[in-house]
């Protein structure tokens, strides 16, 4: 246990205090997850009651059965069920996590472990992607989609977002820090370049691939610009589109049960990830943005 | 940093970098590529006359009064955004940091709003700031204030700016904590010895000894606020109510894909790149001092 930053020169006095501000933090933090929460199992009517009741409903059963099985509805529109959207969403995430990882270990262990003609190129060419996030460079790219005929498919959804420096950067970093005498040993005894990979390097990369899949996993699950343009077919919906097309922007009514139950299953996937995997996720965290 | 013991093999390598190589070629560098032509190009909307214009696109883009008032909008957001996801992160860093008991628990809890997606943080938070039904908009309705986020513009921009400072302030505050924690305790207890006060030992010490951090933080909080909240404001306020949620990359992507001018949606493009690259070099030439405390 470490000490405090600021030991109070009065003890007792000033121990009520942080906690009762961490309390209040917390407080309006959780408070919109709980009304949301709240809200996902009540029927339309009691929501409109204002104010609206801040105990859970007996609707909930109901609620979320009708968001995952047959969806919402925004004005005539009809959203695809909920469960179909997750699985788009599962696949999107897990593409993008497992797939950046996948090329970033392997440019990274290039680029440290072998000396080639234009290494320094392409290891530039990689990190200058860092530069222009695909908000930025979105009109060109949706006609590379077209012509490439990658609309509507999960390639088109997912690999573009996989063209990003991050993590090669971290895997770089890592393996600079490998030491010399370990790579030394294993030449002598005979290990070549991929057999060393797989005995050595990937082992010890297991906490930062954790960490990665973590965050990558994340952002994936989060994008809301990219599927929104590539997923234009509601077969290809994520669930974070789905949620937000069930919101009336013209100012209609909105089943706001439904969308508060869809919210909830859209942001269950990604919280849990992260509470249960906390500790590769502050590690992956603080490492990808130094 | 070079390593001194390598792989002899001459193939190898360009078969390992190249899948990141191909797809950062084919959906990075040709349509970046693709943006500045583009946005030294006049199109008429239906793509049959294309004409080289120069800096023309850029010339009209900085003189347009509608785009600097969005760079002026932005710039009200980013701060806005900033300063809320920060101030409260700091204090609560603080304030975890002493009781210290049941961080952990703190952490995950305060951590949570980062893992949502943006888009549906804007919906949480729309939700409670309906006009009508709205747990937040009732109690606003009945002390006299006329709340509508659908027809007043500074109270939509209020509704993304908070749902979009909300998201960060988990992360901000696990910064916050890291660097407090990484604070010699030595330091603070030879000032407490000294007769400092508290809010002294904190000016004095604390606050200087966090500005590495307080300084990478206030980079990344500019480059979300400008960059990652397209889906809280697509999905709040669509830009509105007329324009006055419409920030910089969302005036991009409309003025594109919407309004269908290219020339000058990829010139907005590339002015956007220039302020990342700007932030980006920036962070980089910063992060290595973060590492001193």
């Amino acid at each position: 246990m470490t000490s405090p930053v600021l030991p109070s020169l009065k003890p007792g006095r000033h121990n009520l205090i942080p906690h009762l501000v961490v309390a209040v933090g917390i407080a309006i933090t959780a408070f919109p997850l709980w009304v949301a929460f709240v809200a996902s199992t009540l029927s339309n009517p009691e929501i409109a009651q204002a104010p609206m009741p801040l105990l859970p409903g007996n609707q909930a059963v109901a609620n979320y059965g009708e968001a995952l099985v047959q969806g919402g509805r925004s004005g005539r529109i009809l959203t695809p069920p909920v469960w179909e959207m997750m699985l788009n969403s599962t696949v999107m995430a897990l593409s993008i996590a497992v797939g950046k990882i996948i090329i970033s270990i392997l440019s990274a262990y290039a680029v440290v472990f072998f000396r080639f003609p234009f290494r320094m190129a392409f290891f530039w060419m990689i990190f200058i992607t860092l530069m222009l996030p695909v908000e930025v460079r979105i009109v060109p790219t949706i006609q590379v989609i077209t012509n490439l005929n990658m609309m509507n498919s999960y390639a088109g959804l997912t690999i573009p977002l996989i063209a990003s420096a991050t993590a090669t950067l971290l895997f770089r970093q890592f393996f600079m820090t490998i030491p010399d005498e370990l790579v030394e040993a294993a030449q002598i005894d005979g290990a070549g370049p991929m057999k060393f990979f797989r005995d050595i390097v990937l082992p010890l990369s297991v906490t930062n691939i954790a960490a990665l899949f973590v965050i990558l996993f994340l952002y994936g699950w989060n994008q809301y610009l990219w599927p929104l343009l590539i997923g234009t077919d509601a077969r290809m919906q994520t669930i974070v589109i789905g949620m937000s097309k069930m919101i009336d922007s013209a100012g209609g009514p909105t089943d706001w049960n439904m969308v508060m139950a869809t919210a909830i299953l859209a942001l269950l996937p990604p919280v849990l990830v992260v509470v249960l995997m906390q500790r590769w996720f502050v590690k992956g965290l603080v490492e990808t943005e130094k | 940093m070079e390593r001194k013991v390598v792989y002899p093999q001459k193939l190898l390598p360009y078969l390992l970098v190249a899948p990141q190589i191909a797809i950062t070629l084919v959906f990075f560098f040709w349509p970046a590529g693709q943006a500045i032509w583009m946005s030294t190009l006049l199109q008429d909307p239906l793509g049959f006359s294309v004409q080289f214009v120069g800096l023309e696109n850029f010339e009209a883009v900085l003189k347009d009064p509608a785009y600097l008032a969005t760079l002026q909008r932005t710039f009200l957001f980013s701060f806005g955004v900033t300063a809320l996801a920060m101030i409260p992160a700091l204090l609560l860093a603080v304030m975890v940091d002493r009781v210290v008991r049941g961080a952990t628990a703190y952490r995950t809890v305060l951590v949570i709003p980062y893992a949502i997606a943006p888009a549906v943080a804007g919906a949480l938070w729309l939700f409670l700031f309906q006009p009508s039904i709205g747990t937040i908009a009732y109690p606003l309705r009945f002390l006299g204030i006329d709340w509508n986020p659908r027809i007043d513009g500074t109270d939509a921009m209020i509704v993304v700016v908070i749902a979009s400072a909300w998201k960060q302030i988990g992360y901000n505050f696990l910064f916050f904590l890291a660097g407090l924690q990484s604070i010699p305790k030595s330091l603070l207890e030879a000032a407490a010895i000294d007769g400092a006060t508290e809010v002294r030992r904190f000016w004095t010490i604390v606050f200087p000894l966090l500005s590495p951090t307080t300084f990478f933080l206030l980079v990344i909080n500019i480059t979300y606020a400008f960059f990652d909240t397209f889906g809280v404001i697509h999905a709040v306020t669509q830009g509105g109510p007329g324009k006055s949620t419409e920030v910089l990359i969302y005036k991009a992507w409309y003025d594109g894909l919407i309004a269908q001018d290219l020339g000058r949606s990829s010139a907005q493009a590339v002015i956007l790149m220039v302020i990342v690259i700007g932030l980006t070099v920036i962070q980089f030439r910063y992060v290595e001092r973060r590492v001193h405390y």
